[in-house]
């Protein structure tokens, strides 16, 4: 289906991308082995749409985003942007002085608010510091373009002085993403954006993402690991599990019909908020094994209710099923 | 109840919560500080001691070098306020004066007060010239005998009859600058070497490190020994008091360039320092503005607790006689002369006096040290 | 103020809060982290706390233990817990150091965290600590301790479980660490187990695995269970009766199924509209809750959830506390649903 795809919609074609960790051990540090935190991902991101990154911890979706950023340098693979100025790049591959600049059109919405706004910093300095770097604003302008940022997130401009530990957990978000916003970007990638929000702050910063996506013409990248809210916002979604995409579909393909066992673990293990639909609880799986990453078997097969032996002899190739890419032996079958 | 739209406009404005102030950085490290008692007692003790030293010659009564045969071993005399005689009792700050009397056979000299000799101290008396803060001709005194010529051994006098308080007082310059100097000299070094070290990170960070855990293994005080012993005897004092602060500061710089190390590799993984790199900040910018007023406040407090470990290793040097050299006046110099056993059984004071005011240095530094670490951190609970 | 006097043939809660208050006193000023708390356990029933960050729920929890951390304490109300013996004691009244309070902690009520390193030492076999904690609180031997405490580790799932005795616990994963930790806290078999969003940290498939392991637990030992939450989902998963916190006060408890199905404060209905479900596309906008939660050292006059209510009443809601009042099947404190108090 990606071959449909038009190349001028998409705004990031990632391929191939991989991040292996050495671990290093011993006393000269010598690579015993590497952990392949992602591992061979492709996917296309198309201009306008939000684009979900599920899976648990430990499934290298934060490292797929932080690749992306180039916060860290991808060991192998490609990073497609369509960049405004300077047309397709490759992110994995750009100068260090070159990616500064695209980090003006590439913003990031951090998990947590507390953590990413330096304490010591008030509001003016958290929001305008970017400013101050890519338009050499300074004075009254950039208090100016400060107090309008806060607007559009929905805060008073009063605040511009106030330190973060005044604000609640909400308000520190709507600032880490007026900062994201604020040189006008093209493509945000949003790391667990809602998690460490509240549920009654979660809804409304969800709308406000979406508000500003329609007003800014923006494209997410939303990285989470709650199911509904990916759901919800998503136009698109890939499920990782341990380093690969498992699932890539539609958001209504991939809720409706699963195909891929690990989705399916995932979206049954999710509490439904009402009491008259409790699962059944025997009916979940047991305890999973611990898992093993063989080069040379499904790395879902220790996990999975369905594995055959084939699954632990081979690893599967993608295969599109039902409009969905999926990662699995059997995908059309189960 | 019936309310007009503006009353209903009012109630809803009035119904928006408000956002508390809440301090800045700095004043909260202020308030957390104010909290330790101890501490600011120990501020204030510390402020004094380097009044003392700014202000050494116009507290010292005596010139440091003044000696008086007839006063070899004087103890202390005491200071008396009030004089009581036929007319009454009124404030007058005095001395008494001392006799001496030799025990012909012990051939020894003992002091006895001669309660008859009434020596008035006044303030702001005139006394030997000076300069004040180096530039100021003077000869006034904070207070001394209203004649110059009278003793007035209020902490006693040592084997030439110089006034201890005096060299005390003048002591206190040399010692305290010491550890301000060395604490300087071992902030450059320490701040370059562990900033180095945890931003490259890598070979640098390995060398650095190691080279470090050399110079911390090696016993400090053969290692000062075998510094201090290459001092050539005929250098001015004032050179080898400059030598002997970079001596000292060999070992300050050492743990103060492991905290800037940590703090580097612990504050580049923070979210903070990856959004501010993020909004193009160079790393110049990223380390001034983000990283250094995280840990300043930090390295404020370890600077203060080095400052204590500087003034014992001058005097330990000092003290075992390869630091200072007369006739420069140190803490340390002052207690290498009370290194026998005839000083402390028979003058414990020269003992007793320059001791007693280093420990009272050493504890108002650390407990200053001790609660400037404390509040630190304001963001970390 | 009128109570509604509790019916004489039902058995008596194991645990009754009247009235809680624990208070912060920071720097900054007084934090009213619990503020007028009024809650019952009933004997084998599991209790749900639902609500947000800083609503107090975790503080209300650790007041009942005893173990508010300074600058906080406890500055009125009580909580009355009903001893096996039948006996009941007030848990508020008694010193946080005292002998009588350790007893009780371990023994008769226990408390599980959202971070297992809180409650197991690090340099520990995990072994060794359940064991301390059975001599501690039961007469038994080492021999005879250690058997129950691998029987324990067995009965929470963890995998050989004589083995794991040995483990130290960062040599565990997550969710295992989350099951020592139950079995650390299960295993002098309390009367009541409290526990503090103990599934939060852990992803959704162990999250389900923990639930149902605390589930059959409360099943098998016939404890009380009250389980701190934010998750709607949790709540509808495990409770049976449900309290909802706002600001250091309880706005609305009943069962579950009442407060899911007709939910009287307005909070309490904004919570569930607000949260995204599986399943259920929304066209658009979420319909949430405006506004946000107030500084906790400024809290609203009155009502504390007015600043953000769609049913805010001038002159009302921001003059007078509203009283938890039983109205249908919940109780709820809420002018929309209880009578004004007349002025004066």
């Amino acid at each position: 289906m990606d071959d449909q795809t038009p190349m001028d919609d998409v705004i990031l074609d990632v391929r191939d991308l991989s991040m292996h960790f050495p671990v290093r051990a011993g006393m000269f540090g010598k690579t015993h082995s590497a952990v392949r935190a992602v591992d061979n991902v492709s996917f296309q991101v198309r201009r306008g749409e939000t684009f979900g990154i599920v899976g648990e911890s430990g499934s290298g979706k934060t490292t797929l985003g932080r690749c992306i950023m180039r916060i860290l340098g991808p060991t192998g693979g490609e990073i497609g942007y369509a960049s405004e100025g300077a047309g397709m790049v490759d992110l994995a591959a750009v100068e260090d002085a070159q990616m500064r600049d695209l980090w003006r059109e590439i913003r990031m919405i951090f998990q947590d608010p507390q953590s990413s706004l330096n304490p010591r910093l008030p509001v003016i300095e958290l929001v305008g510091q970017v400013l101050r770097k890519a338009e050499g604003l300074k004075g009254a302008a950039l208090a100016d373009r400060v107090a309008d940022l806060l607007k559009s997130v929905g805060l008073r401009p009063e605040i511009l002085h106030r330190y973060p530990a005044a604000f609640s957990g909400g308000q520190r978000q709507r600032i880490g993403i007026a900062r994201a916003l604020a040189t006008k970007p093209q493509l945000v990638i949003a790391d667990e954006a809602v998690s460490a929000l509240d549920v009654s702050i979660q809804a409304q910063t969800l709308n406000l993402l979406q508000d500003l996506q329609e007003e800014f013409g923006l494209t997410y990248v939303f990285i989470a690991h709650d199911l509904a809210v990916v759901e919800h916002i998503c136009d698109r979604v890939a499920v990782m599990f341990l380093g690969e995409i498992v699932e890539l579909a539609d958001t209504e393909t991939l809720f409706a019909a699963p195909r891929h066992p690990y989705t399916r673990a995932l979206l049954s293990a999710v509490p439904v908020p009402d009491p008259r639909q409790r699962s059944d609880r025997r009916l979940r799986a047991a305890a999973p094994a611990e898992v093993t990453d063989t080069a040379t078997a499904c790395k879902f097969a220790a996990r999975c209710p369905h594995a055959r032996d084939l699954c632990r002899r081979q690893r599967p190739q993608k295969r599109t099923v039902g409009g969905a890419e999926v990662l699995c032996h059997f995908a059309g079958e189960i | 109840m019936t309310m007009t739209q503006t009353e209903l406009a009012n109630a809803a404005e009035s119904n928006i919560d408000p956002t508390p102030i809440v301090l800045g950085p700095w004043a909260l490290v202020w308030r957390k500080f104010r909290r330790h008692r101890l501490a600011m007692v120990s501020a204030v003790v510390v402020i004094f001691i380097y009044l003392v030293a700014i202000f050494a010659e116009f507290l010292a009564p005596f010139p440091t070098d003044q000696t008086s045969v007839r006063h070899t071993f004087a103890p202390p005399q005491p200071l008396a306020l009030f004089v009581t005689d036929a007319d009454g009792t009124r404030f007058r700050p005095h001395v008494k004066g001392l006799k001496m009397e030799i025990d012909r056979e012990a051939m020894r000299r003992s002091f006895a007060v001669d309660a008859e000799r009434i020596i008035p101290v006044g303030f702001f008396v005139k006394g030997y010239e000076y300069k004040l803060l180096g530039l100021i001709p003077a000869n006034r005194h904070f207070f001394g005998p209203l004649d110059p010529r009278d003793p007035m051994y209020l902490w006693g006098a040592d084997r030439l009859g110089r006034d201890m308080f005096s060299r005390i007082v003048m002591g206190t310059r040399v010692s305290m600058s010491i550890g301000l100097v060395g604490v300087a000299v071992s902030l450059v070094i320490g701040v370059a070497m562990g900033g180095l070290s945890g931003y490259y990170g890598g070979w640098v960070d390995t060398l650095i490190q190691r080279f470090i855990e050399f110079i911390r293994s090696v016993p400090t005080i053969p290692l000062w020994m075998g510094l201090a012993a290459a001092i050539p005897l005929d250098w001015p004092p004032l050179r080898t008091y400059f030598v002997v602060t970079v001596i000292v500061s060999m070992i300050g710089w050492t743990s103060l360039a492991r905290e800037v190390r940590g703090k580097f590799l612990s504050l580049r993984g923070e979210d903070f320092i990856t959004a501010a790199r993020l909004d193009g900040l160079t790393d110049r910018e990223v380390i001034l503005k983000h990283m250094v007023p995280s840990f300043s406040s930090h390295i404020i407090a370890s600077l203060t607790l080095a400052v204590p470990l500087m003034i014992l290793a001058e005097t330990s040097l000092s003290f075992l006689g390869i630091g200072l050299q007369p006739p420069l006046v140190s803490w340390g110099t002052l207690l290498k002369e009370a290194q026998n056993i005839r000083s402390i059984i028979e003058a414990p004071w020269l003992l007793i006096a320059p001791g007693s005011v280093i420990v009272v240095a050493v504890l108002a530094l650390n407990f200053l040290g001790d609660g400037l670490r404390d509040a630190a951190d304001p963001y970390s609970n | 103020m009128t109570q509604p006097t509790p019916i004489p043939t039902e058995p008596a809660p194991l645990l009754r809060i009247a009235g809680l208050k624990t208070h912060f006193f920071t720097d900054d000023g007084v934090v009213k982290a619990v503020d007028g708390v009024d809650l019952t356990v009933e004997p084998g029933k599991t209790l749900c706390v639902l609500g947000e960050s800083g609503c107090g729920k975790s503080i209300m929890a650790r007041s009942i233990l005893r173990i508010v951390d300074r600058p906080g304490r406890i500055v009125g109300g009580s909580i009355t817990y009903r001893a096996a013996d039948g006996r009941s004691v007030d848990l508020a009244a008694m010193s946080p150091t005292s002998a009588a309070i350790r007893q009780i902690r371990g023994s008769d009520i226990a408390m599980i965290f959202q971070e297992p390193m809180t409650s197991l030492g690090p340099i520990q076999k995990i072994g060794k600590q359940i064991v301390e904690t059975i001599l501690l609180h039961r007469r038994m031997s080492k021999a005879e301790a250690k058997e129950t405490a691998i029987e324990m580790l067995n009965r929470v799932g963890i995998p050989r479980p004589r083995e794991r005795f040995e483990a130290y616990p960062f040599e565990l994963s997550g969710g295992m660490r989350q099951r020592a930790m139950i079995a650390m806290a299960l295993c002098c078999q309390p009367r009541l187990l409290i526990a503090d969003e103990p599934t939060t940290a852990l992803d959704v498939t162990t999250q389900a695995q923990i639930l149902d392991l605390i589930a059959d637990l409360k099943e098998e030992f016939g404890m009380a269970v009250m389980l701190i939450t934010h998750d709607l989902g949790v709540v509808a998963e495990v409770a049976e009766d449900v309290a909802v916190m706002y600001l250091g006060k309880v706005v609305e408890k009943g069962d579950v199924y009442s407060i899911f199905e007709e939910p009287k404060h307005p909070y309490t209905r904004a919570l569930l509209e607000s949260v995204p479900r599986l399943g259920v596309r929304h066209a658009g906008r979420l319909p949430a809750i405006e506004g946000m939660v107030p500084h906790p050292l400024v809290r609203p006059t009155g009502c504390p959830f007015r600043t953000r209510c769609r049913a805010f009443m001038p002159g009302i809601c921001d003059v007078h506390q509203p009283e938890l009042q039983r109205q249908g099947r919940t109780d709820v404190a809420c002018f929309l649903h209880n009578p004004v108090p007349a002025h004066g």
